[in-house]
């Protein structure tokens, strides 16, 4: 599965990272620690948080993750979109709580392989 | 002028905390310094300092200088120590700090007790704030408005797995500007030095973060002053004219 296919499932909110959306999906990773991002996150995954702070861009570049979901309708701090467009990283949004989004995404067959 | 060392402790809290023993109430928190061999400290409650006038005033005569304080948690859920001269310094950003806080929901004990007493340790009542809750201010709003407000900011616990600059935020962002960074009892500075190898220019210092009054200097940083003074501490924090950290 690719980024567009889960935006267009999942109807997500895309704030940074528009060339990026052919990137492919390998499961995900729920967790609002940075440092447990950095010690667990896996290449390809999406990663499911609500921290806003310009450091979660850092992180999903230095993971290589495909995307940040940012769940509970939050919205990315405007430092932290401004390095997004520069890391290019997407960013995308839901109204969902990490419990829901994780659920619908794992039944949409986002798992690890 | 002679410089001396100083003992100091600047991170305790009071009966205030959610956290916080009842027994740690302002003249036994003073009694406990002293004991401890401690001539400064500061008082930093979670997102609150309604508790630290008592104890400047308890401690009035003793010897032993306080310094008013709060431990102010970010949106983030990082956790910084506000160290201030005054309450007056610190009371724009008390507002401020409040305003983002939700209120304690009637009838509901979620923690104990946020007991606001007096000087000499009598009751004036609860803090009506949920302290333990995050406020609205990110990190870097908290540390420019600790700055604004002529205080010191010290970024809490960098070891602890939890409310911690590294546990939250994976590092230090660079435009962050710490005045130190506080390493907790279960550490040494040296082995959190090693652990968390963070960017050379930050002094670290070394805290009880005290809930209890046994807890009360169980670690502490010696500091070369002049006298223990508000504008000391921070000649030292900065290493200017032969003040400093004592690292051991």
């Amino acid at each position: 599965m690719i980024l567009t296919d889960i935006i267009e499932r999942m109807d997500l909110k895309i704030f940074t990272g528009r060339t990026e959306l052919e990137r492919p999906v390998r499961g995900g990773y729920a967790s609002d620690l940075l440092s447990d991002v950095i010690a667990n996150g896996q290449k390809d995954q999406l990663w499911v948080t609500l921290q806003v702070h310009p450091n979660i861009v850092a992180v999903a570049a230095l993971k290589e993750l495909s995307a940040i979901i940012l769940v509970n309708g939050r919205e990315p701090a405007a430092d932290t979109t401004a390095r997004a467009d520069k890391e290019r990283i997407p960013i995308l949004g839901t109204s969902l709580s990490a419990f829901e989004f994780a659920g619908r995404a794992y039944a949409l067959g986002i798992q690890e392989r | 002028m002679e410089l001396r060392h100083f003992r100091a402790d600047l991170h305790i809290h009071s009966c205030l905390s959610p956290c916080g023993e009842l027994s740690n109430y302002p003249r036994k928190i003073v009694e406990r310094a002293l004991a401890a061999g401690l001539r400064i400290i500061a008082i930093c409650d979670h997102n609150s300092a309604e508790n630290a006038r008592a104890v400047v005033r308890a401690a009035r005569g003793t010897g032993l200088a306080v310094f008013p304080g709060m431990e102010l948690t970010s949106e983030e859920e990082v956790h910084t120590l506000g160290l201030f001269p005054t309450m007056n310094h610190l009371l724009p950003l008390q507002e401020r700090v409040f305003r983002g806080l939700p209120k304690l929901p009637a009838r509901k004990r979620l923690t104990q007790d946020q007991v606001i007493v007096n000087e000499n340790d009598e009751v004036l009542g609860f803090s009506p704030h949920s302290l333990f809750a995050a406020t609205r201010l990110s990190v870097h709003e908290i540390v420019t408005g600790i700055h604004q407000c002529g205080g010191l900011a010290v970024a809490s616990h960098i070891d602890r797995g939890a409310f911690s600059i590294f546990s939250q935020l994976g590092f230090i962002p660079d435009d962050l500007d710490f005045d130190a960074l506080e390493v907790s009892p279960l550490m040494t500075i040296a082995e959190a030095r090693a652990a968390f190898k963070p960017p050379a220019h930050f002094p670290l210092v070394r805290f009880s973060d005290a809930h209890q009054p046994a807890e009360i200097g169980q670690a502490a940083t010696d500091l070369i002053l002049a006298g223990p003074a508000f504008a000391e501490v921070r000649m030292a924090f900065d290493g200017r004219n032969g003040r400093r950290i004592c690292e051991p």
